[in-house]
């Protein structure tokens, strides 16, 4: 579904990526981890396309496509999803319309007919049953003045609205309560399917006992450094990453 | 001291030569005297003037109008015109002017209520009483040659405990010959004590010729008040205008302004308000959003005169291509005025690199015990929010428009009349291409 090969990116001039190299088939899910500042939002954003990162090498394939050709809405519009690190709040914005908007262009690209208002709200609502999100957080503008782990649980909602092929969720267990936590991963469970995917970006083995992932990478200066299953997070839970990063040393010197 | 300012010589005694032939009834004499007095000495705004610094709109007459006659009513106005620049769903007292001329035909008011008379029909001395005493010749020039050229003169009246449930809606239609005429509507509104009204003005052109706009309202609110007075403007883009519009509002009474610029050559809008009672408040809301070559400036002004009153102030601005925006906000608090309030905001987003803004606000404070704020902001268009809504799958130009739309937003919420909140909606929406809210 997902192959990145040899993938370089930088911003304003610094290179982040350094040569990723991942391939995700439809049914996995991917733990990717690391230490802050290792370019794991780096990665997510330019999976996603933001425009602020130069892709100076390499390439990335979404189900057959050029993925770096494609505009952001395009990339939405094919599956993928990138749940934010921090998401923004857009105040004025109505969260009601803009969902609509985006789940209608998403629609519409796939050459399926609008969604009229009624059946949007039944859609709605039974979205938020499974994100367990207040309906009087969606009455206000987009994010605005949402706590933390609102703003978290807008994006699996979002998510939940889009039914993405690939969804990259960028630590949106972090600050999350143990409840809240489960909410979201229920959510996430919920959504997996035998044709999606999911790249988890997250910083706690915590998170992965509620997503159970089948494989677990580390991110490290830009670049994958080491893959395995799901006991590499249990391994790093305990050791930390000062291990890997001896290691990495060891094969540059 | 003397200073000598050089100003516009030439035009000034082009118009002054123009209009020197106008008829005028006993009372209106004394205006046009005062108003030629003041024009033969101090002349329109020179280029570069500092009131008109980035306005220069003496040059643009100048530059665009040959003739300075009068534009007399166009033959073109029929009920047809008026029907199709109706706002849809409102219901309204209709007064429609025909290049400055009231067409009676046309218009429909309910006289019980609203009364209008010609300023050649008022009773002895009312004119000379209050006409030019809110919005004074010597403030700026083109009061002045308002008051040489005006030629009808609209005296609208709201007795005192009327609350009129329907808007008074002004339709400007303006239409002048391809050589550029000129149209210079005078009015003055009076409205009772414990009274209630909404005007909206709507200045259409109806075809591309060029004319010079040269409107004075004055307004003098009851007390205990309260009119709400707004103003579109999508006109022409060969369209100049100067706006002068000065409010007296006494105790307990309320104004509050709204000015939604869309498109002309060039526009000027003086917005005075005289807030000369305790418990008196004035809002001036705005957005101008701009594209092409067309230029808006807004000179406000807002004068605190006793304690315990306030005044709020929010003008956005969006501009697109060549075009340029003007914000001048002053507030001026008196001795006196002791407990204002006085806020003042202008934020602008600019979406071209050949857009222009100048935004200056201007505080004077003679009181010590006032609450006084302002601030000002020019920017792009917030690439992170941007992002975020189009990596949900909407197209750039909708999330753009969506952006945008919101930041306008906040400037038409403050429109209390729900229908023509809607029809200036649609013209934003229209302007930005997005029809989703
Ligand atoms: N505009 C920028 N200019 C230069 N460097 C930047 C810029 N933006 C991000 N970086 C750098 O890129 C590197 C990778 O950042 P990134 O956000 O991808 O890390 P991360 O792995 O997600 O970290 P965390 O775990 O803290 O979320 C960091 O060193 C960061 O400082
Ligand atoms: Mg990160």
């Amino acid at each position: 579904m997902l192959s990145i090969k040899n993938l370089h990116a930088s911003i304003e001039g610094t290179p982040i990526l350094q040569g990723i190299n991942l391939e995700v088939k439809a049914g996995e899910i991917h733990a990717i981890m690391g230490p802050n500042g290792s370019g794991k939002s780096t990665l997510a954003s330019v999976l996603a396309g933001r425009e602020e990162y130069e892709v100076t090498e390499g390439e990335v394939f979404f189900k057959g496509k050029n993925l770096l050709e494609l505009s952001p809405e395009d990339r939405a519009r094919e599956g993928v999803f990138l749940a934010f690190q921090y998401p923004i709040e857009i105040p004025g914005v109505s969260s009601t319309n803009f969902l609509r908007t985006a789940v209608n262009q998403v629609r519409e690209y796939r050459g399926q007919e609008p969604l009229d208002a009624v059946k949007f709200l039944s859609l709605m609502k039974e979205k938020m049953k499974l994100v367990e999100i207040d309906q009087k957080l969606l009455s206000r503008s987009l994010n605005e003045g949402f706590s933390g782990g609102e703003k978290k649980r807008n994006e699996i909602f979002q998510m939940a609205i889009l039914e993405p092929t690939l969804a990259i969720l960028d630590e949106t267990d972090s600050g999350l309560d143990i409840d809240a936590l489960k909410v979201v991963s229920n959510g996430v469970n919920q959504l997996k399917s035998k044709d999606n995917a999911t790249i988890v970006v997250t910083h706690y083995q915590r998170l992965l006992d509620y997503i159970v992932p089948d494989f677990v990478h580390v991110l490290y200066q830009g670049r994958i450094v080491k893959s395995g299953t799901k006991e590499l997070a249990l391994e790093l839970e305990e050791k930390g990453y000062d291990w890997i990063k001896e290691e990495v040393a060891g094969h540059t010197v | 001291m003397t200073t000598t300012t050089k100003h516009s010589d030439s035009l000034t005694s082009t118009l002054l030569e123009a209009y020197k032939d106008i008829q005028f009834t006993l009372a209106a004499s004394s205006l046009r005297n005062e108003g030629r007095d003041l024009l033969q000495r101090i002349g329109l705004p020179a280029n570069k003037e500092e009131e008109y610094k980035f306005t220069p709109i003496s040059k643009k007459i100048e530059g665009t109008i040959t003739r300075f006659s009068h534009a007399i009513p166009s033959e073109n106005v029929d009920q047809k015109t008026v029907d199709e620049n109706l706002i849809p769903g409102l219901d309204c007292h209709l007064l429609v002017f025909n290049n400055g001329k009231l067409e009676r035909n046309l218009s429909n008011f309910d006289t019980s209520v609203l009364s209008l008379i010609s300023f050649a029909d008022l009773l002895e001395g009312k004119m000379e009483e209050q006409v030019g005493k809110i919005a004074k010749a010597n403030k700026d020039p083109f009061v002045a040659l308002n008051q040489v050229a005006f030629q009808e003169g609209t005296w609208l009246e709201v007795a005192a405990k009327t609350v009129l449930e329907k808007p008074v809606y002004i339709l400007q239609l303006i239409q002048a010959t391809q050589e550029g005429e000129t149209v210079h509507p005078r009015s003055y509104i009076q409205v009772g004590k414990n009274a209630k009204v909404t005007f909206i003005e709507n200045v259409v052109s109806l075809d591309d010729s060029p004319y010079f706009l040269n409107g004075v309202t004055e307004i003098n609110v009851g007390e205990n008040s309260q009119v709400d007075f707004y103003r579109v403007q999508d006109e022409s883009k060969a369209a100049l205008e100067v706006n002068n519009t000065e409010i007296n509002v006494p105790r307990d009474a309320t104004f509050n302004s709204a000015v939604i610029s869309l498109q002309g050559k060039m526009i000027r809008n003086n917005l005075s308000i005289n807030l000369l009672d305790s418990n008196s408040l004035g809002n001036m809301y705005g957005i101008y959003m701009l594209n092409g070559q067309t230029h808006v400036d807004n000179h406000t002004n807002v004068d605190h005169t006793m304690p315990h009153a306030e005044s709020n102030e929010l003008y956005k601005g969006i501009l697109a291509d060549h075009s340029r925006g003007v914000f001048n906000g002053k507030i001026f608090v008196r001795q006196d005025a002791q407990k204002t309030n006085a806020f003042q905001q202008n934020n602008n987003i600019l979406l071209s690199e050949d857009a222009v803004v100048n935004t200056k606000p201007q505080l004077e404070i003679w009181a010590d015990d006032v609450k006084c704020s302002h601030g000002c902001t020019t920017g792009q268009l917030d690439e992170e929010a941007l992002f975020y809504l189009r990596s949900r799958g909407i197209s750039k130009e909708n999330s753009r428009g969506m952006l945008l739309y919101a930041f306008a937003g906040e400037v038409l919420e403050k429109i209390n009349n729900e229908n023509f909140r809607d029809y200036c909606i649609g013209l934003i929406q229209q302007r930005l291409g997005t029809h989703y809210a």
